[in-house]
């Protein structure tokens, strides 16, 4: 899978038709300097062993030079991703309030619910993420337009690049409460998209699932409402639920890179944006590479939860 | 010769009651319907929008610059842009493209991903196999990562980004035929078809491919709200369609360089993309219910 995916990327970063070597020579550049710099990165070398050089890489950490800033991709990656992390952790804490609304069907919140959970995945995420500037951050200016800091606040001294966990390290409350402020917008335009589907299949499974009759007859034997809810519904809704967090979370991570070109939030998203727009390409390999690694942890963190929810799926077939 | 006749009524009339059937249980649902209109009205726009829009000529970049940035009013109902173009001729203008997006991209897809979904089920073995694996490695990144990163080597235009987006979303077409033509392929009537020498190729056309429509038609119209909205992202990141074409996601991009002031050249087409989307999603969801009700999820 993972050896898959490294092909594909080696595939795409040469399907580009315009000569990188000559891109990174830059326009003035004559023969020589062009010849120099494909001999230094083995591009002058026949495609499987550049291939071999390019697996090698990965191994030892390795992701390329960006061709065009001259940095090593993973430091740039670094740089970035932490903060990338962050957004996604935040993102999670919303999953839990899709999964309650789901409870209470056919009232008002039902119905409120479900014109957020329509509209949710239709509408775009950036789009909304400027609406959602222009009405809370410009017109009532309760929270600020972008970025991650006021430009006055001293981010805190690195420990785990984590901004929200350095700043409660360090005991810097003001900076954390600032951060937080920054992030409270991001994390809602990404977050509707996932809160909407989840709230959706939850949704629909629960309906399914208290129909059932072992729903009634644990009703009949005098559980409470609650427990008959969480215990026995939820748990069986849970599976395709999960199988939606998982596409979900595969979509988030796509939808970063929008988010994040609206707030000039400086994570994996918008570098590879910058990376793509200037046509440089090892960054955004790079970032495909992380991303889909991160994509297959969480399918496989599902995997796993799919057998944590059900026994069935714990012993063998 | 009389009795062929009065078959071939029956069936007819067979044909009109299960219509009359459909249509009643489609019109039931308040949102599917809501859905259809949204749709009908998208189409019509993208059809007549030539012939009603107020300034044609904007729509590839005319310059008034006496006109520019004026809020909307009688004579431009959502405003003008920078350059003075009527932002509602151009958002309607808008429709066709992203017609056309959603359409290019939805049929690649299923072109490429439906017979080698009926490969891998249907024929299976190593070559299936190997169908499946690729399969997985382009599912194991998102959609719009993917397409960010062919974009990016081929460079950005709107072409380019429709390439990407149907190289990347092809995979969930193999996944549904794959899965149902395994089903399908353990059926009675299929087995039936097999022991009595029916071929491989008549099996498949005649009796797999007809079972796999539904679904196929349901995710189709499902991809297309999706397939616009990514299109639409490419464009707001400036690595879709370029100025002066009109479409919604880079006429938003630019917009956002004049808000909040001028807010009027982002939001509308925000809107019609949130329109449009909705209303397939809507219409798809309507013909999931109707089609392929044991899928609802």
């Amino acid at each position: 899978m993972l050896f898959g995916l490294l092909c594909l990327t080696f595939a795409i970063s040469h399907l580009v038709p315009g000569d990188p070597a000559r891109l990174a020579a830059g326009p003035d550049a004559n023969e020589a300097m062009v010849e120099t710099i494909r001999a230094k990165y083995g591009l002058d070398q026949p495609l499987p062993v550049q291939f071999v050089r390019y697996l090698r890489g990965i191994v030892a950490g390795d992701f390329g030079e960006s061709l065009r800033s001259r940095n090593a991709v993973r430091d740039d990656l670094a740089r970035y991703f932490p903060n990338t992390l962050a957004l996604g952790l935040a993102v999670a804490l919303g999953i839990p309030l899709g999964m309650l609304s789901a409870v209470y069907q056919n009232t008002w919140v039902d119905h409120g619910a479900r014109v957020v959970s329509v509209s949710g995945v239709a509408v775009p995420a950036f789009w909304l993420g400027l609406m959602l500037q222009l009405m809370i951050a410009l017109h009532l200016g309760l929270l600020p337009l972008g970025g991650r800091l006021k430009l006055t606040m001293v981010p805190p001294e690195p420990i785990t690049h984590l901004l929200f966990v350095d700043a409660c390290l360090r005991g810097q409350w003001a900076t954390f409460a600032d951060a937080l402020r920054h992030a409270l917008l991001p994390v809602v335009t990404l977050c509707l998209p996932a809160l909407a589907s989840i709230m959706r299949v939850n949704r629909a499974e629960m309906i399914e699932t208290l129909k059932q009759d072992y729903i009634q007859s644990a009703r009949a034997q005098g559980f409470s409402g609650f427990r008959v809810v969480t215990r026995y519904a939820l748990r069986n809704a849970m599976i395709p639920t999960l199988t939606m967090i998982g596409l979900r979370y595969g979509w988030m991570l796509g939808g970063t890179i929008l988010v994040e070109t609206v707030f000039d939030w400086p994570g994996i998203g918008l570098y590879a944006v910058n990376a793509a727009v200037s046509s440089d390409f090892q960054p955004i390999m790079g970032v495909t590479l992380l991303i889909g690694l991160n994509f297959m942890l969480a399918n496989l963190l599902v995997d796993l939860g799919y057998a944590w929810i059900d026994p069935r799926i714990r012993r063998p077939a | 010769m009389s009795h062929l006749v009065t078959v071939w009524l029956e069936e007819r009339r067979s044909t009109t009651r299960e219509l009359r059937r459909y249509a009643r249980i489609f019109a039931r649902s308040g949102s599917s319907v809501a859905g259809l209109v949204l749709v009908l009205l998208f189409l019509l726009v993208a059809a007549v929008g030539p012939w009603i829009v107020p300034y044609p000529e904007d729509a590839l970049g005319a310059v008034h610059l006496d006109w520019k940035l004026q809020p909307p009013s009688g004579a431009h109902w959502f405003g003008t842009d920078e350059v003075g173009n009527d932002v509602y001729t151009r958002v309607i203008l808008g429709a066709r493209v992203s017609l056309q997006i959603g359409l290019i991209i939805t049929l690649v897809a299923a072109v490429i991903g439906v017979p080698l979904g009926v490969v891998a089920g249907y024929v299976g073995g190593a070559l299936g196999e190997v169908i499946m694996r690729v399969t997985d490695v382009f599912l194991s990144v998102p959609a719009l990562v993917l397409a960010l990163a062919v974009v990016g080597a081929l460079g950005p235009g709107i072409v380019n980004a429709m390439v990407a987006l149907s190289l990347v979303w092809w995979p969930g077409y193999v996944r549904l035929v794959q899965g149902k033509t395994l089903a399908l392929k353990g059926e009675t009537y299929v087995e039936a078809a097999r022991a009595v020498g029916t071929g491989r190729l008549r099996i498949v056309f005649v009796h797999v491919l007809p079972n796999c429509v539904s679904p196929i038609v349901v995710k189709a119209s499902m991809d297309m709200g999706t397939a616009i909205l990514a299109a639409a992202g490419l464009g707001f990141i400036g690595l879709g369609a370029q100025p002066p074409y009109p479409e919604w996601g880079a006429m938003i991009s630019h917009g956002r360089n004049y808000l909040p002031t001028w807010w009027w050249y982002s939001a509308f087409p925000g809107l019609f993309i949130y329109l449009t989307v909705l209303g397939l999603n809507l219409l798809g969801d309507g013909l999931r219910d109707l089609l392929d009700p044991k899928s609802r999820a």
